[in-house]
């Protein structure tokens, strides 16, 4: 199991390899489909407001060597405080049209999320030096109990599950499915299960 | 038998109590097949890895009284009731108790204005919860309730034959076909391993409709059908053999159970309907037989 703390250097992203089993620990921030759009067509395109370009700075710099979680959780408020009752990852594919422009523009270098992503965003973090970090999904209540603070939160507007959460997390469980040398874990488990399939509609 | 039916009462506190359950503390069937899966992995492989994880999640969430996963999914109410019973108030006091839930931190504000993005906050909204009434011949009311996540809801699939691309006639041969080619479509993204309800016939809304109904039998029993029987297991076995493995990091476990049902169709369609329900496989009922005394399971 390796250590991984954001923020996260190229050299260190760049030395993993798919399959590799790491703990990740430091601040992330949760972005899912709206913010993702938000990022995108408002930031990154050139759109923003006066207000939309204090954010924009903030994520800059939160960014910066920083990771995103594809999570939508369940929160509470206690006063003024929120806290993180159950945060899985969510469907990441469902951000390949954006994650590619989200990790040039903000040099994101870890994207955490379940399912994986396409080739837009493999290529990606080959150029850019980024990874894509896989959680187990619907394990909500073990990564909660990674996630000790929410240090603030972004486009609470949006909704809960898809505002821009800021987590401190410890030690979350993930591994590297797709690397910043072009290596796809996914692609390599649904071409061997392709030919599985295949084999088994021969057979019947 | 109406004359002996139980007396209407409010039940939104057994509804409340319903939805802490299914949230929070996963069924022990479900469990068990999961257990009995960690045992057929290869040790401190991915899939042994994540299997153990999982296992401790429902573990903490059951400790906790937190939800297993952040997505508390589609509510979907399956309400049977005796007679004399109101639909308009039993639908009252589910949306009561779902309103509730959500402010507990039971369920997450799931429901989305589609259009306009807008959450409601509350998890109520129009066909939100999804609630199935139907009268029975019983003394007493029985609710079952299945949380269905949004990415295992994502992977269903619907398929009409004959279809020429997948080989897939008018027949078990070509259902077998079907079902085989959406696991491997689905890889991990539904959250696997996970148990597929499948619905033979129908029109194109009851075959998804039937298919998520499958879901509600629990992992042991068997079709009363033998054909049906035979085939769900068969399509549990070859289901593996793709070798996806949980969350599709490979490995032995790729689904847990296949749920075969079949409706009635028109002479021109036959649609084999795919409702995928994530390892967190979230499904509980109680019944209420009268003197303030629900019965949970």
């Amino acid at each position: 199991m390796r250590e991984l703390h954001v923020p996260l250097s190229e050299a260190e992203v760049r030395a993993l390899r798919a399959g590799d089993m790491v703990s990740l620990s430091g601040t992330i921030i949760t972005a899912r489909d709206a913010a993702h759009k938000y990022m995108v067509e408002q930031l990154i395109a050139g759109r923003a407001t006066s207000a939309d370009a204090e954010l924009h700075a903030q994520l800059q710099a939160a960014l910066r060597n920083g990771a995103i979680f594809h999570c939508g959780p369940v929160m509470e408020q206690v006063s003024t405080q929120w806290r993180v009752v159950a945060a899985g990852p969510t469907t990441s594919s469902r951000e390949e049209d954006y994650e590619d422009q989200v990790i040039a523009h903000f040099g994101v270098r870890a994207i955490i999320g379940k399912g994986g992503m396409g080739e837009r965003t493999r290529a990606a973090c080959q150029k850019y030096g980024a990874v894509y970090l896989h959680a187990v999904g619907g394990a909500a209540a073990v990564l909660a109990r990674n996630i000790p603070e929410v240090t603030g939160v972004w486009k609470l507007d949006l909704g809960v599950p898809e505002a821009m959460w800021q987590l401190r997390v410890v030690n979350m469980q993930l591994m590297v499915t797709i690397d910043a040398h072009g290596h796809s874990w996914h692609e390599d488990i649904a071409a061997a299960s392709a030919d599985k399939l295949q084999q088994l509609l021969q057979n019947g | 038998m109406p004359s002996q039916s139980i007396q209407p009462i409010d039940i939104t506190e057994y509804i409340l109590e319903l939805i802490r359950r299914t949230s929070t503390d996963l069924p022990s069937d479900v469990e068990a097949a999961l257990v009995q899966a960690r045992a057929t992995e290869t040790p401190d492989s991915p899939a042994d890895h994540t299997l153990g994880i999982i296992l401790t999640n429902v573990a903490l969430a059951r400790q906790k009284g937190t939800p297993i996963c952040q997505d508390t999914g589609t509510p979907i109410f399956y309400v049977d009731y005796p007679t004399g019973w109101s639909t308009i108030a039993l639908r009252q006091q589910i949306e009561t108790a779902v309103a509730t839930a959500t402010g507990q931190s039971l369920l997450r504000p799931n429901a989305v204005e589609t259009l306009s993005g807008k959450n409601t906050g509350n998890n109520l909204g129009t066909g939100l919860p999804s609630i199935y009434f139907q009268e029975w011949a019983e003394a007493y009311l029985r609710i079952r309730l299945l949380l269905k996540g949004g990415g295992s809801e994502n992977v269903g699939t619907q398929y009409s034959l004959p279809d020429t691309n997948l080989g897939a006639g008018r027949d078990l041969a070509g259902v077998r076909r079907c079902v085989l080619h959406s696991i491997h479509s689905a890889q991990g993204r539904g959250c696997s391993p996970g148990v597929l309800g499948v619905c033979i016939g129908g029109d194109r809304g009851q075959g998804y409709s039937e298919a998520k109904r499958q879901l509600l039998r629990p992992l042991s029993d068997r079709n009363p059908n033998p054909e049906l029987a035979a085939l769900e297991e068969r399509l549990l076995r070859e289901g593996n053999m793709l070798e996806i493995g949980p969350m599709g990091f490979g490995g032995k476990t790729s689904i847990l159970g296949v749920k075969i049902g079949v409706l009635h169709r028109l002479p021109a369609s036959y649609f084999v309907t795919i409702a995928y329900m994530c390892w967190a496989y979230r499904r509980r009922q109680f019944v209420y037989r009268g003197e303030g005394v629900a019965e949970y399971a």
